[in-house]
């Protein structure tokens, strides 16, 4: 019956229930200012946590990421994107949102009212609240003992699907009806494969809880989960396709295609109403990034460990815990983990706007003939693999000498696997970055030519004349 | 007993049960009331979501015992899987925007006396049941520190063979769904 955080109805099951020192962020906090800690307080805090920081990373996420999208949208049409209000049109989405607000409130005459009304808070709040979840750094995550954490992120998700469903029905038109029913069917058809790709990550990790798996990633680029074994790798491609589909992301856009369905479920919205179902959106992008990165990508870790290691040390040194340290590690770690999302964003960005949109029956053909059976084989390989390949529980460094002889003996094969698709990864990261930059630079050597087009230089001798007697010589 | 996820706070606030029992009757209310409201409905894209907010109830009720892992499957199968099902089924079938479902005389009587008896069952057992007693300031059986994992052992170890009976019972009911669903030769 232990909780402190009623609000969000977080669940407290302490995690690590051992001697290890633990430095816990809110009582070292309420210490400095000189506060009493107790239960009354501590709801208190976490009101005033949710009210002004969660709302406003969420709205923040949202405004950036609108921007963000119209920004790369622009760069890869050949056009500027928003670049009138605010320094490189930065302050557009607040412009835009002054103007949602300032619209009239409109529901059709035929709509269910209420349900029509509820809609946009039902697919809203879900993904406000999953942010409560979410490990921004080792002791940065509000609820760090939520023993189900990726388990409970997906299963808060799963409300929003009922908030889109209910707008498209409530709005009694039929595009928004078309919309409702086709996000009904992705989503349903999607949510196997995102969650196999995700228990396959699991296996590999051995713990659901988030601030868990950041730690267990704490080791460097060779100890992020995506790099265990080569069916996790398959994994976390499964998983990216699957969460663009399930949070309705182009190529998967189907359930708002602007070219069929007016706007699908949204098309009735007006105002604030539909601005909900935008930030529903953009706050999703950045959960479902944030699943990924928390969960293959090492979290909030640099490739190098040095969070990981300053961590420990800071938490170990012999004159008591350096909280000042820790708190320097913990804005590193939310450093990293933004960056980390703001590429996996950038990348589902980028997809929607070089990709086209399939039907429906090839949406759900590439679910259920493709994606399904390729991750039950994922699932299946790498429950073999961490049967015949294990590895070593824990850390470099932290909890094992990775360099010593003994390591090498009993983990061998999966140390030279990790190694090896570590090196794999970065190569591949690294062509990517090498590609995108030529990209980026042909794309201005041919903006430049142009803008500013080099004078037509004609030729400086005379074209050479036929041969006086050609004709004579044809005829 | 040390109560584990408050561990930081002094031990005396740590065991007042009274935001405990104010957030069960908060849940208990949400619960009960759209639990009404699916009943009171008549149109039954209402009744879905008056369903919602009753599913959610539990899954709060379950999040207050600790038993984080049992609300999340609470969410994803109930919210997730079946109450998205009913919606789409609704939407395939009813003829009508907005569909009516009048109850008739006899299946009012028929579920009146099934809630009576089922209602009975759950006072009559509450007695015999090995609940946590407040009264007695004893700390209620809380879940170990990872019972999430815990309950995965006891799945695939002790309980290991209802386990795989309700996964073939599934597999049989996937098979005749695809069977009646099949394209007619």
């Amino acid at each position: 019956m232990a909780f402190s955080t009623p609000i969000a109805l977080l669940p407290l099951s302490l995690s690590v229930a051992d001697s290890a020192p633990e430095f816990l962020l809110r009582p070292w906090l309420f210490d400095q200012v000189g506060l009493p800690l107790n239960r009354w307080t501590d709801v208190g805090f976490s009101v005033l946590l949710i009210a002004t920081v969660f709302i406003g990373v969420v709205s923040l996420t949202a405004l950036l990421g609108i921007w963000g999208e119209r920004k790369v949208a622009g760069r890869i049409q050949s056009r500027h994107g928003p670049n009138r209000v605010g320094p490189v049109g930065l302050l557009q989405s607040i412009a835009d949102g002054v103007k949602l607000l300032t619209k009239e409130d409109l529901a059709p005459g035929v709509a269910d009212k209420p349900l029509f009304r509820l809609a946009p808070y039902l697919a809203f709040v879900p993904v406000f609240v999953a942010f409560l979840a979410l490990p921004f750094g080792p002791e940065m995550a509000f609820e760090p003992r939520l023993g189900a954490g990726v388990f409970w992120i997906l299963a808060i998700l799963s409300v929003e699907v009922i908030g889109v469903i209910l707008a498209g029905w409530a709005s009694n038109n039929k595009w928004a009806v078309y919309g409702a029913m086709r996000e009904a069917c992705q989503m349903v058809s999607y949510e196997i494969p995102l969650g196999l790709s995700i228990v396959t990550a699991v296996l590999a990790a051995g713990t659901l809880n988030l601030v868990d798996l950041g730690h267990l990633q704490a080791g460097g680029l060779h100890t992020w989960i995506v790099f265990k074994n080569p069916f996790v790798l398959g994994a976390f491609f499964v998983y990216f396709v699957a969460s663009l589909a399930s949070n309705k992301r182009a190529p998967f856009d189907l359930p708002e295609s602007e070219s069929e369905l007016v706007a699908g479920y949204h098309t009735e919205y007006s105002g604030l109403r539909f601005s909900f179902f935008f930030f529903a959106e953009y706050a999703g992008m950045f959960i479902v990034s944030a699943i990924q990165v928390a969960l293959f990508l090492g979290g909030w870790n640099d490739p190098f460990g040095l969070i990981g290691y300053y961590h420990h040390r800071f938490l170990h040194d012999p004159a008591g815990i350096n909280a000042w340290g820790l708190i320097a590690v913990n804005l590193a770690g939310v450093a990293v983990f933004l960056l980390k999302c703001t590429i996996l964003i950038y990348v589902q960005m980028w997809i929607r706007w070089t990709l086209p949109r399939p039907r429906i029956d090839q949406v759900l053909y590439a679910c259920i003939k493709v994606l399904l059976p390729l991750s039950c084989v994922l699932l299946l390989g790498a429950a073999v693999w961490t049967l015949l390949l294990p590895g070593i529980d824990g850390v470099a460094w932290r909890d094992y000498q990775p360099f010593a002889w003994s390591t090498w003996q009993t983990a061998r094969g999966a140390l030279i696997t990790q190694g090896v698709l570590a090196v794999l990864g970065v190569m591949g990261c690294a062509a990517i970055v090498i590609w995108v930059l030529r990209a980026f630079a042909s794309g201005r050597g041919i903006r430049k030519r142009l803008t500013d087009p080099a004078p037509i230089d004609l030729p400086s001798e005379p074209p050479p004349t036929p041969p006086a007697g050609g004709k004579a010589a044809i005829a | 007993m040390t109560m584990p996820g408050l561990a930081y706070l002094p031990a005396t606030l740590a065991a007042s049960p009274l935001s405990e029992v104010l957030l069960f009757y908060l849940l208990a209310i949400l619960t009960g009331g759209s639990a009404i409201g699916i009943v009171v409905s008549r149109n039954i894209v209402r009744m879905a979501v008056a369903l919602l907010f009753t599913l959610i109830g539990v899954a709060g009720l379950f999040f207050l015992l600790n038993a984080e892992f049992l609300a999340a499957v609470q969410l994803v199968v109930y919210v997730g899987g079946t109450l998205i099902l009913i919606i789409f089924g609704v939407m395939l079938t009813s003829n009508s925007p907005f569909a009516r479902q009048p109850a008739s005389r006899g299946e009012v009587v028929l579920a009146v006396a099934l809630a009576v008896v089922l209602l009975a069952t759950v006072i009559l057992a509450i007695p015999y049941s090995p609940r946590p007693v407040h009264a007695t300031g004893e700390a209620a059986s809380l879940p170990s520190p990872n019972a999430t994992s815990r309950l995965g052992v006891a799945l695939l170890g002790e309980y290991l063979l209802p386990f795989e009976l309700v996964s073939v019972l599934l597999l049989a009911v996937m098979i005749g769904a695809a069977y009646l669903a099949r394209a007619r030769r």
